[in-house]
């Protein structure tokens, strides 16, 4: 009877293979809440989506549908700290967005009615990654099938990329993904198209800093005007700055020593913004500057390696070669320090990877605890999200991964997904990847 | 080892209190005739030189027998150490700052150092009339960004004059890789710019004073809106940043100490100058330093007029001339003692003057000759130490200190690459042992 439901449920259109149910209880599973000790067996009770208790003497509701975990390893759902997953590729976003602003610059001068000397450029402050989310994105599903269930997704493009959302990789409506949104503005330390200023890393930096400072002096004057309008003239309403005041965190890369440097100076500049750091890599070496800058750190796991396209004949310098050898010890490094870090995919292909990339770092020196921390509370904690997500707990986000045993270890099977409380199986390895 | 970074730790290992003496040298002081006897340096200071001092006790001795030691070579006008040295898309980018893409691990610092280098003002690149803020560093090779900026030391702005700035507006052929042409297509163009930006500056200087004006009456008044394009522009209008010139012709470099004198400040220094000796009298009479080639013309048209009398026949009429090495695209930083020697053949400078070109005449190019640029008791220990007379081409850098650290040497240079070269080969040696498959693929994405 059950089963038919069950499998009614399956084929009414529930594209990925959800089951959604009132009340789901996990039952004797071994369970990693990464906010609390490990629970060697014990149950995990879920209704309308949220975790309604966990423990090891929780008693499991009537009409909970039951899921027998025996042997089974619970975890917080994973999550990809830094990603473009549930945006398709090839979102005409940025190019348009830009496009625009080429054609018809904001007005950044409401003090003297003159316009900007330099042309506001590849700003795109204003696209919301929840936005642009779609429930479609072929990589979500293999995310979830490798057991992250959230991804803090941004737009891509420009200077100033735009903010972005944590999403869950699952649901039938893009809405319905959407946990927290904006949470962070992303920067990216490139430039535009020929001729059109930026066109220099050092641009780039006179950009971002040309814009930060706008950005306060129109918060002066919107203040200014709202608190008296009376013989004022009205600052004109700028989208590019109201976006960039919006969402008061920003992320921006630092991997090398000197580039941790610069970020820090650059934000000690603007104090009213929080900064988050994304990259990581040379953290084996940058980990003390790091700790002194006090900010959290996204690492890409994406390690660095030799290009399989490379000449053969051309030697790698011993700068990298000592950066391929020592970059997955990063994650180590920055733990001992005592820096904040979580993890993000860097544009890998195959979210598979991430575990083998995260292993990496276990091998490196890495507590266990510390990786799996940096895949869930971490981010969540970096993010603002951490009282709905990161970790098994009473009232959280139902966002739960099920495996057969070590996650991290390679013949490890994620046997079921739990996103806001309905469950995904994913489907066996080998056809994941007899599909590529 | 991580050998590489040997270099990083070793150099940061010799504190600045250590108290050095080098005895037995040749001393170059620069500004007083030369002797032989001692250099006492204590915090990282010149405490004492001259042919007898005692040696503290506990003192690091460096016997420089049979060795030269001058001040540390000032390079004037440097392009190395950077991620990017133009900001090529407009006419106007004095919002850009070098100090944002110094990269203290760059090699060419390392490089520099080796031929005695150890302070150079690092430049915006010649693409726009108005360029970008400039830098100057000390060579202080593995201590980080902070470590390598030179303390205190007023900054600088790059403007260009002639073929470079002028040729983004010219044809494609020309202009080469921008798209479309920008402003300005001739030298009138560069002059017009220049002054159109001042003229911006001014008016932006006088909104913020109005503005001070105001509150300090006590008034309500909304800040105006900094813009980070005009700060530089009014630094230099008010005497606290120096105005770089990059120029080549007389009748150019006489239309910017003009235009200079318009807008009441002085051009500190005006780059290259290959036609400097036909205006010299009028450069001196601005207060304007060169800084330029001794015998590096005819890469373009507008470097033909040049004679490698230059330097000396300007120096003569009483301008305040240097060397410089303009690298990274010339590499002659390496031996700017040897482009110094060239002025004692053409123009029979001393050899005294001869080295103050690249000493102490850029040191007061700078404004920093209170701290570096000879040999006296209180000035930063920057020094090298050669092993045959700085001039003589056979000349070779043994050791430089900065602050009074050895940052250069060459017996430890030649340890350390053995070291790398082991580490290099140890790293290379476990890349092939990897199993291939473990490399995930790669697809562009």
């Amino acid at each position: 009877m059950k089963q038919a439901i069950l499998l009614l449920a399956l084929s009414s259109g529930l594209a990925a293979g959800a089951e959604s149910a009132g009340s789901l209880a996990i039952r004797d599973a071994r369970i990693v809440p990464v906010s609390g000790p490990v629970i060697a067996k014990g149950n995990v009770v879920i209704r309308n989506g949220l975790i309604e208790a966990v423990g090891a003497n929780v008693t499991i509701p009537a009409d909970a549908w039951i899921l027998n975990g025996e042997g089974l390893t619970v975890y917080p759902g994973l999550i990809d700290g830094l990603s473009s997953w549930g945006i398709p590729e090839q979102t005409p976003t940025a190019a348009p967005a830009s496009r625009t602003s080429r054609a018809a610059p904001p007005q950044t001068q409401p003090a003297t009615g003159a316009a900007p000397a330099e042309p506001r450029g590849p700003t795109n402050s204003w696209v919301r990654a929840a936005d642009l989310i779609r429930t479609n994105d072929r990589r979500a599903e293999a995310a979830r099938n490798a057991g992250f269930t959230t991804a803090v997704t941004f737009p891509s493009g420009g200077i100033f990329a735009g903010q972005g959302a944590v999403i869950n990789l699952a649901g039938e409506k893009p809405g319905q993904m959407v946990v927290a949104s904006p949470v962070a503005q992303l920067l990216a330390l490139s430039w535009g198209a020929a001729g059109e200023f930026p066109g220099s890393l050092m641009g780039a930096f006179a950009h971002i800093r040309q814009v930060l400072l706008d950005a306060g002096h129109y918060h002066r004057l919107q203040e200014r005007y709202s608190r008296n309008p009376v013989g004022m003239k009205r600052p004109e309403y700028d989208r590019a700055l109201e976006a960039v005041l919006e969402t008061r965190r920003l992320l921006l890369p630092a991997s090398r020593p000197v580039e941790v440097e610069r970020a820090v100076k650059l934000c000690g500049e603007f104090r009213e913004f929080d900064c988050i750091f994304y990259g990581g890599q040379e953290g084996y070496r940058a980990a003390e500057a790091l700790r002194a800058a006090g900010r959290p750190v996204l690492v890409n796991l994406r390690w660095p390696e030799r290009s399989r396209d490379s000449d053969p004949d051309r030697e790698e310098t011993l700068r990298q070669l000592e950066l391929q050898e020592r970059a997955p010890s990063s994650p180590a490094a920055l733990a001992k320090a005592g820096v904040k870090f979580g993890f993000y995919s860097g544009g890998m292909e195959r979210p598979r990877d991430l575990h083998r990339a995260a292993k990496r770092a276990i091998d490196a020196g890495l507590a266990p605890e510390a990786a799996l921390r940096a895949f869930t509370l971490s981010i969540a904690e970096i993010y603002g999200v951490a009282d709905r997500l990161g970790s098994i707990d009473k009232g959280k986000i139902a966002n739960l991964v099920v495996t057969s045993g070590d996650i991290f270890q390679d013949k490890t099977q994620v046997k079921y997904v739990i996103i806001d409380g309905a469950k995904y199986e994913p489907a066996p390895e080998t056809s994941e990847e007899a599909s590529r | 080892m991580k050998s590489w970074l040997l270099v990083i730790s070793t150099a940061a290992a010799l504190t600045a209190a250590e108290t050095v003496v080098i005895r037995n040298a040749r001393v170059l002081p620069i500004t007083k005739p030369e002797f032989r006897g001692s250099i006492l340096i204590r915090d990282g200071k010149i405490a004492e030189a001259g042919e007898k001092i005692a040696e503290p006790p506990g003192a690091r001795i460096i016997d420089a027998a049979g060795q030269y030691v001058m001040p540390g070579i000032i390079d004037a006008h440097s392009h190395i150490a950077t991620e990017s040295t133009n900001e090529m898309t407009l006419s106007v980018t004095s919002m850009v700052d070098i100090r944002d893409v110094i990269n203290p691990e760059h090699v060419s610092i390392y490089r520099a150092l080796a031929g005695g280098v150890t302070t150079a003002n690092i430049l915006h690149g010649s693409a726009n009339s108005v360029g970008g803020q400039c830098a100057i560093i000390k060579m202080r090779w593995g201590k980080g960004l902070q470590g390598i900026l030179f303390e205190g030391a007023k900054p600088g702005l790059k403007f260009a004059l002639g073929e470079n700035p002028k040729r983004a507006g010219a044809s494609p052929e020309l202009r080469g890789t921008a798209a479309t042409p920008r402003y300005p297509a001739t030298r009138m163009g560069v002059e017009d710019v220049i002054r159109q930006a001042f003229t911006e500056a001014r008016q932006y200087k006088k909104e913020w004073e109005e503005y001070r004006a105001r509150i300090a009456r006590g008034a309500d008044a909304p800040p105006p809106r900094r813009d980070l394009r005009l700060e530089p522009l009014v630094e230099v209008l008010e005497g606290k940043r120096m105005a770089h010139v990059h120029a080549y012709r007389a009748d150019e470099m006489l239309m910017m100490l003009r235009l200079a004198e318009e807008f009441g400040f002085r051009v500190r220094t005006m780059e290259h100058g290959l036609e400097g000796y036909k205006i010299a009298r009028e450069i001196a009479a601005h207060g304007a330093g060169i800084t330029t080639f001794s015998d590096w013309w005819a890469y373009k048209l507008e470097a033909y007029d040049a004679i490698p009398f230059n330097a000396a026949a300007m120096l003569r009429q009483g301008v305040l001339v240097s060397l410089n090495s303009d690298d990274v695209v010339t590499q002659l930083c390496a031996h700017l003692n040897l482009e110094a020697a060239k002025t004692v053949k053409y123009g029979g400078l001393t050899e005294n003057e001869a080295l103050a070109l690249i000493t102490i005449n850029p040191a007061k190019q700078l404004e920093i000759d209170h701290r570096v640029g000879s040999i006296e008791a209180g000035k930063d220990a920057d020094l090298v130490i050669y092993d045959k007379h700085p001039l003589s081409s056979y000349a070779r850098v043994q050791k430089v200190l900065i602050d009074g650290q050895v940052y250069f040497d060459r017996d430890r240079d030649a340890t350390e690459r053995a070291e790398r070269e082991a580490r290099k080969k140890q790293l290379l040696e476990k890349q092939r042992e990897q199993p291939k498959k473990q490399a995930p693929a790669r697809r562009p994405s």
